[in-house]
């Protein structure tokens, strides 16, 4: 009973965090376009890293996943926790073909061999649901400001 | 110096402040933690009180205990602790500690006991680092070595590090914040690690060296 009730709270929490944001199913050989949200000062901007998606571990609220890029011939990885409010949203870029859970060989490969091959037929899918997605959300938000303006009036 | 409360050791989980940072925290769990008794300077020469935590059958607990949580009017509880407390902070027999106990960004320090590791060698137990694998040591790989110099001062001095047994002690971990509260629950999400295992009973109190900016 006890520790259902640490489940609940966790779950509860995933909930919230994940509330608002859109969350793209993607795997690892994906690659995404990660939007975070970086705090100077004063001022709040979004900063976007792309890459490839090497890893995803699944743990709860304690899930995150890695991506890899190449900038000036040094490979970088970032590793972002997946519910954390710093990552605002995730774009889904391409989906690519692979054969492994987690792409940590592609650290030993350069250039043309760390290319990851694409699975066309899947991003195009994935784009298709994510247009759909988006114009459902603009239909309710439309609904959404003629109700307010009806209940104005 | 207020009385402390008895806790169940959910596990830990992580949460997110405000600027988006991870906090680590344990989640600390009250049930019906109750005042059972009062021991009182006058009578008892001390000042303290009896708490009790959660509930247990009474075919389980022994005559003198059972009378004595019918003296309180309830049920027997599961763990029964006593605190000390200052005569100012003194509670009356039937008062029930919640969470609210406590306020979020206080400073409290979380008394268990630790794991059980049981009989753990040098290395495992102190992080020596053992002898050498080869240029003749025999049977001796993972032992600690010498333990003192010569003659002089010709023994073992007390506290050497050695092998021997490892954890379910007492320990107590001062000053963690408090990051938040549940109510609800009757859940205190406290930053950091506390000793013991899940389900383990800690005791929470102010902390003593430290008090929360106001």
């Amino acid at each position: 009973m006890l520790f259902g009730l640490l489940k609940k709270i966790e779950k509860a929490n995933i909930e919230k965090l994940a509330s608002g944001k859109k969350i793209p199913e993607f795997k690892a050989g994906d690659t995404l376009k990660v939007h975070t949200k970086v705090k100077e000062e004063k001022t709040e901007r979004i900063q976007i890293f792309e890459g490839v998606c090497i890893a995803r571990k699944n743990n709860g609220i304690n899930s995150s996943f890695t991506v890899r890029k190449v900038s000036a011939s040094v490979g970088i990885e970032k590793v972002f926790p997946l519910y954390s409010p710093v990552v605002d949203k995730i774009e889904l870029v391409k989906t690519g073909k692979v054969r492994r859970a987690k792409l940590y060989y592609l650290r030993n490969l350069q250039s043309k061999k760390a290319r990851i091959v694409e699975d066309l037929n899947a991003t195009k899918k994935a784009k298709e649901l994510a247009s759909e997605a988006a114009k459902t959300e603009k239909v309710n938000v439309a609904e959404n400001t003629i109700e307010t303006a009806a209940s104005a009036e | 110096m207020r009385t402390g409360v008895i806790a169940q050791k959910l596990g830990m989980t992580r949460l997110f402040d405000e600027v988006g940072a991870h906090v680590p925290v344990t989640v600390l769990k009250l049930d019906n933690c109750r005042v059972l008794a009062v021991k009182t300077d006058e009578k008892d020469g001390y000042n303290a009180v009896q708490l009790g935590y959660g509930e247990r059958k009474d075919k389980h607990t022994n005559k003198p205990q059972l009378i004595a949580h019918q003296k309180a009017g309830t049920k027997p509880a599961e763990k029964v602790k006593e605190f000390r407390v200052s005569g100012d902070s003194i509670l009356n027999v039937g008062d029930v500690l919640s969470v609210a106990h406590f306020e979020k960004g206080a400073f409290v320090d979380v008394q268990g006991t630790s794991i059980g590791k049981g009989f753990a060698g040098p290395m495992r137990r102190w992080n020596f680092r053992g002898l050498e694998a080869s240029h003749g040591v025999l049977k001796a790989h993972r032992s600690h070595g010498s333990t003192g110099q010569r003659q002089d001062p010709g023994k073992t001095f007390k506290g050497k590090k050695m092998a021997g047994h490892w954890g379910n002690e007492t320990v107590t971990v001062q000053n963690l914040k408090v990051i938040e509260i549940d109510t609800e629950n009757n859940l205190l999400f406290v930053k950091g690690a506390v000793p013991g295992a899940k389900k383990s009973f800690v005791f929470i109190k102010d902390s003593e060296k430290k008090t929360a900016k106001k």
